[in-house]
């Protein structure tokens, strides 16, 4: 089988981000860009499972502005068979590409390739949205399990374990299905040099919105964006009975 | 306004009691401005039903009870979503692992960019919502004719009890799904649940050991009547199971009282527990960023300061 693992491209997770001191969104420019860490680890489980047979190919699909394709690239050099990329103009005011949009998109791609499984990160961690997976799975009419931390494949089926509230839940999909990874999954693998030197010559297919048929246009208007406010440091006790009385004090004992 | 279509929450439940983060998104669902009716899905779900029927300012209680809503999966209770969406303005959900799943699934079925998170509601179509691991607030203003939102239940006070709502059972073909419930692995507790817990005593890597976090961490809480939470340091060294997490990637939580011990206070978890009323630290890094949002911080070995404090407390209340 087929599968189809979309990435997106976000600010690397070590950045501290900084809020653009006219309201109108995050500072990007030259910052450090990377692979949506979840995405690393559906990455790295397609590859688990071509590895063990179970998969015949890994399919990493983009959408983004310019340099998106460094990202599918990294896909690629962790061991992808071949990229896809849908490119759109460069992101600001007006022109965020939703997570909406991302699954119509991904659901054209998706009846183009015929992959019996997607995987997906289960959030960015730009937008912490959580939506694309769940999304893509409604419009596909597929079954979805989110937040999964074990993978089992079964015949003509899947047997996935998800972190819920309190514990764990393990449901049984039917083929096609939509997955999206939580942190426990697996531990992603980093690209060889050898595999890196490869992937440069692994194809990317470059596609635009409008082929697939796609309205782009956003239906959030983002009014601002701010810093949260803070919270101040308060003071430092000496010992434990200190501690208990400010906290007596303070009516929350 | 009279022809102003209410509001659907779907409740948070596990068929016998109604999760107390219900009452919150309550809260916000009211802020809309709407009547709202709230949607118990589940099977031999009575019990949480009634529970919803209590809760200040329900105008009235849906209830779809039957196997095919059994463990709320995604799907069915997605597609009973879907059916019951036309006659609402606007359909809400607590940020919970069934919220996450379902809203998003009935959001592109009827067309709508779901609002994630929601942390506070502005106007009935706009709202705040962090980005970014909480490093950045967004305010959005939906352009959908119905709203899609999940809320981050921690920024919402609870609604009030004493109400008594009419309840409706629904009565709609069972839908049928792909995916299947093989079983489940809850861990009983006798402590409160983390995210509607008063008091929350959490671990990090510090602690050293899963024996010492046990030795050190519960024996506080349990004096505290607290829930008990990790870092994601002390979660991924195996100290404490995964779903005591708290953070952007765990539990986001906001109790009246949030004492970490041994945490550095990595932005990931600060994501998850600045909104507490009371930050204690207590951590020998004088230095730890933990301390710059802590209202009480105590420098010093926590192996030695935790059983005192368990004194100190058993004393204030005696």
């Amino acid at each position: 089988m087929k599968i189809l693992v979309p990435v997106k491209r976000v600010v690397d997770y070590n950045v501290k981000i900084r809020v653009k001191a006219d309201g109108s969104g995050v500072e990007l420019a030259n910052i450090k860009m990377s692979m949506n860490p979840f995405d690393e680890i559906a990455v790295e489980e397609a590859l688990r499972l071509r590895e063990a047979g179970t998969a015949s190919e890994v399919i990493a699909v983009s959408i983004g502005p310019a340099k998106t394709d460094e990202t599918i690239r990294t896909a690629l050099a962790m061991g992808a068979d071949r990229g896809i990329w849908v490119k759109t103009e460069e992101a600001g005011q007006g022109n965020t590409v939703e997570p909406l949009t991302v699954a119509k998109l991904l659901k054209a791609i998706v009846e183009a390739e015929g992959p019996s499984l997607v995987i997906l990160g289960k959030q960015a961690i730009d937008d912490d949205s959580n939506q694309t997976g769940q999304m893509l799975a409604a419009l596909l009419g597929w079954p979805q399990a989110t937040f999964a931390s074990k993978v089992v494949v079964g015949d003509g089926t899947l047997d996935v374990t998800r972190e819920i509230d309190g514990g764990l839940q393990t449901l049984r999909l039917d083929l096609p299905a939509v997955l999206t990874t939580d942190l426990r999954l697996n531990e992603p693998r980093y690209a060889s040099l050898p595999n890196i030197m490869k992937a440069k010559k692994k194809p990317i297919e470059q596609k635009n919105a409008a082929e697939l048929g796609v309205d782009l246009a956003p239906r959030l208007e983002i009014l601002s964006t701010t810093e949260p406010s803070g919270r101040t440091a308060g003071i430092k006790v000496a010992s434990a009975a200190e501690l208990v009385g400010h906290l007596k004090q303070a009516g929350v004992l | 306004m009279a022809d102003i279509l209410p509001t659907l929450l779907f409740a948070e439940h596990d068929d016998a009691s109604l999760n107390p983060v219900t009452a919150r998104a309550l809260t916000a669902a009211l802020a809309l401005g709407a009547p709202v009716h709230v949607l118990v899905a589940g099977e031999n779900a009575q019990a949480a039903a009634q529970a919803a029927a209590r809760l200040d300012g329900v105008a009235e209680v849906l209830l779809a009870d039957g196997p095919a809503f059994a463990h709320r999966l995604a799907e069915p209770v997605a597609a009973l979503g879907v059916a019951l969406a036309p006659a609402y303005g606007a359909l809400i959900a607590p940020s919970t692992a069934v919220g996450k799943s379902v809203m998003p699934r009935i959001a592109a079925l009827i067309d709508v960019m779901q609002v994630s998170d929601v942390i506070a509601v502005v106007a009935p179509d706009t709202f705040d919502r962090p980005i970014y691991a909480g490093n950045a607030i967004q305010r959005v203003r939906a352009t959908d004719a119905t709203r899609v939102l999940t809320i981050r239940t921690a920024a919402f006070a609870a609604a009030g009890e004493g109400n008594a709502a009419p309840l409706r059972t629904l009565d709609l073909a069972e839908p049928s799904a792909h995916s299947h419930f093989v079983g489940e692995d809850i861990a009983a507790s006798a402590r409160p649940e983390l995210t509607a817990a008063r008091i929350i005593v959490s671990g990090g890597r510090a602690l050293g050991s899963a024996e010492k976090f046990h030795e050190i961490v519960e024996p506080l809480a349990d004096a505290l009547g607290a829930a008990v939470g990790a870092s994601r340091a002390a979660v991924d060294a195996g100290y404490a199971p995964n779903d005591w997490q708290v953070g952007q990637t765990g539990k986001v939580v906001a109790p009246d009282l949030y004492v970490a011990l041994g945490i550095s206070g990595a932005i990931q978890h600060l994501a998850g527990m600045k909104d507490s009323k009371v930050i204690v630290a207590i951590n020998k890094d004088e230095d730890a960023p933990i301390f710059q949002v802590a209202d009480y911080g105590l420098v010093g070995d926590l192996f030695e300061i935790v059983p005192e404090l368990k004194a100190e407390i058993a004393k204030a209340k005696a």
